[in-house]
């Protein structure tokens, strides 16, 4: 396989991964968002807590493993990405912590003190990731300002508050909408009575909001100034991002869908999916589907307007990193396609089984029956 | 502080955070898997009860695993994002197969594990329980090939193009015999604290007379499997010394603060105290021949001391200093084949260059002083590894001493009467996490001055960030970690005081008491 195709492979695999962790750790965020609103009595919050708590932390590793991947193929994204967004990172580490403790812990002890304050943790420990994710998506269309010495260094004057720009907020409450939407559409799923007529009446707020906000930013980003390789390049030179010139153009986010008017699925397919969950939102498994595929869209649409660049630069356009320059070797590349191709067919195997095992509405007395053992 | 100490103390509290929670929740994992076998086997309720019951305490313990190593897959890229792009290459592939081949497994299955008694079959759900278990192992594997090659960089390359180095045979990555060793030294210590783990919360029960059935079952499983865990740990440990003396002979000397070379085969150092200020070695009490054994298998290699390695080093620099000199012409004029073929070389030796740059930033005129500064510099911490790896190895000892009693005991049906075996099984459990740290810190610490052996110097893998955020997470990190160990502790030591009964919320099983093997 040549290079430029493993490339281009891995490029359709990272947005898998991103897409993956979306669409199923998605819900597990939504469901902590809504917690303290959805459910008031202690039971009803155990209630929502259970219906993820099978489930939430084999999805977890959708972000773990994008993690790993985004290391093994594109060191420099990873390298570049996460210490350049420092600060932001950390918070949704130290949010993501909490997650895993607080769904243990929080019915372990008896005490409402204990539990409520558990509750409250666990919502921002879906809060922050939801929007800090969307915010950092957005800057990727501003750029952000770092480059490299000789040595590839990076070198960046990336703050928390330069995070912080209007656009990207914007796209940070898509992001939280989308997430509510899901997590929406779980509990409409997998609960019954009164959580799930609040969830339910969550649906269409949350849809709406959603096809506001990424409409917003489709005309926003026509108005931006985004980069626009100026001279074509080779796609199979050595991983060194500074050897192309890049051009700053106003509009340039969207000459990908003016060349290739297909692409134009990718947005269409987020509006539908937001459609279809308050369609369907009576025929909870058809809503579900729906806002599962929100997330394809919104992630695609975003990834395919900045391809081939995967992290531009606003301070050094031509230090910018592509699809064509931040990649693993080529060997690495292939070695990690191969380790995909027999894993990925058995994890989505065992996933679904586990999903099938777990079938069906949470109710209030199963947790009561359970009370010891359960969430 | 600056920003290089920062990110090393950050690293080191997470990781060694993270590491308190990791080895018992690999040796509990078995054990769960060896207790629902015994259940499916025999039918017999209790081993179910015993199963659920440990359980609840693996599952807090194993929500702390998770939360603590989610740091741990980010914190490469967040702090050390020099280090990430110049392996990459090699050490990012380990970690993604980890994820696709060990996280998703056991991640996947904890959930079963828990919440599906009832829906499904007791042969599925053994599957299910012994899913997370190698979930776990697999896991440990992945890392310890990425840790490994850390410790000796086996497969790679420098390539100039791309300024890092590359894979360029990636089935020696994968059987690095130093991964190797490491893997199976590790997950024996995992053993070992998980049974020690069940051993004294066991003896605990006993001495106070309560929930006697399930504790002497529990403690039969223990001391079987903790003795062969106990002498593998050790066993393997010594591989781990071998495998150290092929690449990584300056650790071997400091951890035995030899400063000079012994006439083969060398003495080990018992105890003794570590002068630095005049590199000896002072009140030494030594054993002939057995250092020489343990780290070349013969009996006529000398193992070389710290002031010749220091000397090797200073070769090491000046080789290093050619190639470096020939990265700076490729960077000039990218067709200078002259340059590339005299970098080719000699590149294996570009990392100990690389040392200089704490010295000064243009190596290319360093001074005879500062090569010599900068071999010093690879001596790591004697002292330190000196006492670090004694006391581990004395622990090491006394768990095989336990469990030997312990299976001793087992086998004349007296380990729920013996008290003071009792009491000596209640006070080692904090033992095996203090010898597990003590062992991070001889492999890790005893790694200074390099994060990749012979490759990268530990200073040059940082961000370019600010030393103000890497403060801020540093201090984010350490009071968020310690209260939620606090929180962690509160409830293991609820759960163990409330006991099986209350922990399931009804009575553990009644055994048969007929039964003539007394399972």
């Amino acid at each position: 396989m040549s290079y430029e195709l493993l490339r281009l492979i891995w490029w359709a695999l990272l947005g898998i991964l991103l897409i993956g962790f979306a669409a199923l750790d998605g819900f597990d965020l939504g469901t902590m968002v809504l917690l303290p609103f959805v459910a008031r009595s202690d039971i009803e919050r155990r209630v929502v807590i259970n219906t993820v708590g099978p489930v939430w932390e084999g999805n977890q590793v959708w972000f773990i493993l994008g993690g790993g991947a985004i290391f093994a193929a594109w060191p420099a994204l990873y390298a570049a990405s996460f210490s350049g967004f420092y600060l932001a990172m950390i918070l949704v580490l130290g949010a993501l912590i909490l997650r895993p403790v607080g769904i243990k812990f929080r019915s372990k002890l008896d005490e409402p003190g204990w539990r409520r304050s558990w509750d409250w943790i666990l919502f921002v420990s879906g809060l922050v990731p939801s929007l800090v994710f969307g915010v950092a998506i957005g800057n990727l269309f501003e750029g952000v300002p770092f480059t490299f010495d000789a040595d590839l260094r990076m070198h960046s004057t990336i703050t928390l508050l330069s995070l912080l720009n209007p656009f990207a907020l914007v796209v940070g409450l898509a992001s939280l909408a989308m997430i509510v939407l899901h997590g929406a559409c779980w509990l409409n799923l997998k609960t019954t009575g009164a959580i799930r007529a609040r969830a339910y009446a969550v649906i269409p707020a949350a849809a709406i909001v959603f096809a506001m906000l990424f409409a917003l930013a489709g005309f926003w980003v026509a108005q931006l100034r985004g980069v626009h390789l100026s001279v074509p390049m080779a796609h199979d030179a050595p991983s060194n991002p500074l050897m192309k010139t890049v051009a700053v153009v106003r509009g340039a986010w969207l000459m990908n869908f003016a060349t290739t008017p297909f692409l134009w699925a990718a947005p269409i397919v987020a509006f539908v999916g937001a459609l279809f969950a308050i369609l369907f939102r009576s025929r909870p498994g058809y809503a579900f589907i729906g806002s599962a595929l929100v997330p394809l869209g919104a992630i695609g649409t975003a990834g395919l307007s900045l391809f081939p660049f995967l992290l531009p630069s606003s301070s050094n356009p031509n230090a910018s990193l592509t699809v064509w320059d931040a990649s693993s070797s080529k060997l690495t590349l292939s070695v990690m396609l191969g380790a995909v191709a027999i894993f990925l067919p058995i994890v989505l195997a065992y996933t679904a089984w586990v999903y099938r095992v777990f079938k069906g509405p949470v109710k209030a007395e199963h947790i009561v029956a359970q009370s010891k053992t359960s969430y | 502080m600056d920003i290089v100490e920062l990110s090393r103390l950050q690293f080191a509290i997470t990781a060694l955070y993270h590491f308190l929670f990791v080895p018992l929740t690999l040796g509990l994992s078995i054990h769960l898997g060896i207790m629902e076998t015994v259940y499916v086997m025999s039918g017999r309720a209790i081993w179910r009860d015993m199963v659920k019951f440990w359980g609840v305490l693996f599952g807090i313990n194993f929500a702390m695993g998770v939360a603590t190593g989610l740091t741990m897959e980010f914190q490469f890229g967040t702090n050390w994002a020099y280090y990430s792009h110049y392996v990459g290459d090699v050490f990012g592939a380990p970690l993604a197969i980890e994820g696709l081949m060990a996280f998703f497994l056991e991640a996947t299955f904890v959930g079963l594990f828990f919440f599906a008694w009832d829906r499904l079959s007791k042969i599925q759900h053994l599957i299910a329980t012994w899913a997370l278990a190698i979930g776990t192992n697999f896991s440990a594997l992945w890392i310890l090939i990425a840790n490994g090659w850390m410790q000796y960089p086996v497969g790679a390359h420098f390539n100039v193009d791309t300024m890092r180095m590359e894979v360029t045979d990636f089935s020696a990555v994968l059987f690095n015999p130093v991964a190797q060793a490491k893997f199976v030294h590790t997950v024996s210590a995992g053993y070992v604290t998980g049974s020690v783990f069940v051993l004294a919360v066991s003896a605990y029960y006993l001495l106070r007379g309560r929930h006697r059935e399930l504790a002497r079952r529990s403690m039969t499983v223990a001391a079987s499997f903790g003795l062969a865990s106990a002498l593998s740990v050790v066993v393997l440990g010594d591989e781990s010394g071998y495998m150290a003396g092929l690449n990584q002979k300056m650790k071997i000397a400091a951890i035995e603060s030899m400063w000079d070379t012994e006439p083969a085969p060398a003495s080990f150092t018992v105890v003794g105290l570590p002068d630095l200020a005049n590199r000896k070695t002072t009140f030494a009490v030594k054993v002939p021949w057995v250092l020489g054994l343990i780290a070349t298998r013969s009996i006529d290699t000398p193992v070389p001391g710290i002031n010749q390695l220091v000397q090797v080093a200073a070769a090491h620099i000046g080789n290093g200093l050619v190639a470096y000199d020939a990265l700076l012409k490729v960077r000039q004029n990218p067709h200078d084949m002259a340059a590339r073929a005299t970098l080719d070389a000699h590149s294996a030796d570009l990392g100990y260059a690389l040392l200089l740059k704490h010295f000064r930033s243009d190596i290319e005129n360093a001074t005879p002083a500062d090569i010599a500064a900068a071999a010093a510099s690879t001596i790591p911490n004697v002292p330190v590894l000196f006492w670090s790896f004694r006391i581990m190895v004395g622990l090491g000892l006394w768990f095989i001493a336990l469990f030997a009693i312990a299976f001793w005991l087992a086998g004349w049906r007296r380990l729920d009467t013996h008290r003071p075996f009792l009491w000596a099984a209640l006070f080692t459990l904090p033992l095996p996490w203090i010898a597990a740290e003590l062992g991070w810190i001889v492999a890790e610490y005893g790694r200074q001055p390099w994060v990749i052996e012979g490759v990268l110097p530990t200073a040059l893998g940082v961000s370019s960030t600010d030393a103000g955020n890497v403060l801020f997470s540093l201090i984010g990190f350490a009071t968020f970690y310690s209260a939620l160990l606090a929180a962690d502790l509160f409830l293991l030591t609820k759960y163990i005081r409330l006991g099986p009964e209350e922990t399931l919320g009804r009575p553990v099983s009644a055994p048969s008491t007929t039964h003539a093997i007394g399972v």
